[in-house]
């Protein structure tokens, strides 16, 4: 696998590290009791529930291991561990049955 | 148990954050392993939990760097994931915003789901709980996870570079992220805002340099407050007439 180049990931290790502080800082630091705006709060609760899927679903639909050909196993396997981090709310669960499917993949392939 | 002293409370917290390390300790050895596969040598892996410590947004941008995305929509994405930092710190100023100053800039260092989760619930069923011991009991569900995230990615990075290639670990990060979806869940607007970026996120796929994530990602976002305001306003006909 090819590495990052260096200046790249210090790049991103830097940003991250300054951007993540800031949104953790901007409120509790400056604002002080100012209350965060209704519609802004009803936008951030969802951030991570919309990035997150967005990253996830083309990685699903094209894997990377098969150079990016839709294959039913992979789809399978996703759902799989979708489904089990749903129903039992746990994401170590969701994990396990990840791995598990994996492994089934491996064997299969 | 009553809190007594600003020492009790901080043993508390790091009492009440005990089984979060089950979760922090197995995900930080995950993303450990996974950013060797990427490259990354030991100390690269723990300097970037060091600095950034917060696991869906370094799990973002490992993935997005391996497929060689520009800086910026990097930056952006993994950003965007933890645009909840901003909700959490807003929402934890009620509470602590009278601090003093340095205690406040090294709390919001440790702002994450866990030490938010537990110290919100903590407030808000004991309102008369003075100031330091708040603040103490805040650096108290810390005061074991912080550690055992940063070690456990250490580990993994360690143990990662023997794992060998041919193992095809590709497919492992987007069902980590699948498993962390399924407990995000909690309400119809969350699985609206989930559904829409999904939904938006293949045809978006085609948009140059992944911009397709962030308009995708905006979509979600979107649908999730509107199903929330829709819903809400549902809630308030159906108490209308009754």
């Amino acid at each position: 696998m090819s590495g990052i180049p260096a200046v790249i990931l210090w790049t991103v290790i830097l940003g991250l590290a300054l951007g993540s502080f800031g949104l953790r800082f901007v409120f509790i630091g400056f604002m002080g009791g100012k209350p965060i705006a209704p519609w802004l709060m009803r936008h951030l609760r969802y951030t991570a529930v919309a990035i997150i899927p967005a990253l996830v679903a083309p990685l699903v639909v094209w894997p990377v291991p098969t150079d990016g050909v839709p294959s039913l196993m992979h789809i399978a396997a996703a759902a799989a561990t979708f489904a089990a981090g749903y129903l039992t709310r746990n994401v170590l669960i969701g994990l396990g049955t990840g791995g598990l499917a994996l492994v089934l993949l491996y064997l299969a392939a | 148990m009553a809190i007594t002293t600003t020492k009790s409370a901080f043993w508390q917290g790091f009492r009440d954050s005990a089984p979060f390390i089950f979760m922090a300790s197995p995900f930080g050895f995950l993303f450990g392993v996974l950013a060797a596969e990427a490259g990354l040598i030991v100390p690269e892996a723990f300097g970037f939990s060091l600095a950034v410590f917060a696991g869906a947004a370094q799990f973002t941008a490992l993935q997005l760097m391996q497929e060689n995305a520009p800086l910026i929509i990097i930056l952006v994405s993994a950003l965007a994931v933890n645009l909840r930092m901003a909700m959490y710190s807003a929402s934890l100023t009620p509470y602590l915003g009278d601090a003093p100053m340095w205690q406040r800039a090294l709390a919001a260092y440790f702002i994450v789901d866990q030490s938010y989760a537990l110290s919100i619930v903590k407030f808000e069923n004991e309102p008369r709980l003075p100031a330091p011991q708040r603040m103490a009991y805040f650096f108290g569900t810390n005061g074991i996870i912080a550690p055992v995230w940063v070690m456990a990615t250490a580990l993994g990075a360690l143990v990662g570079t023997r794992i060998p290639d041919s193992w095809g670990v590709d497919f492992v990060l987007p069902l980590a992220f699948l498993a962390m979806i399924g407990p995000m869940l909690r309400t119809p607007a969350h699985v609206a805002a989930c559904f829409v970026a999904v939904a938006a996120s293949l045809p978006a796929a085609a948009l140059p340099y992944n911009l397709g994530l962030i308009a995708a990602g905006i979509a979600g976002m979107i649908a999730g407050a509107q199903a929330e305001l829709w819903l809400e306003r549902q809630r308030a006909k159906t108490e209308a007439a009754e």
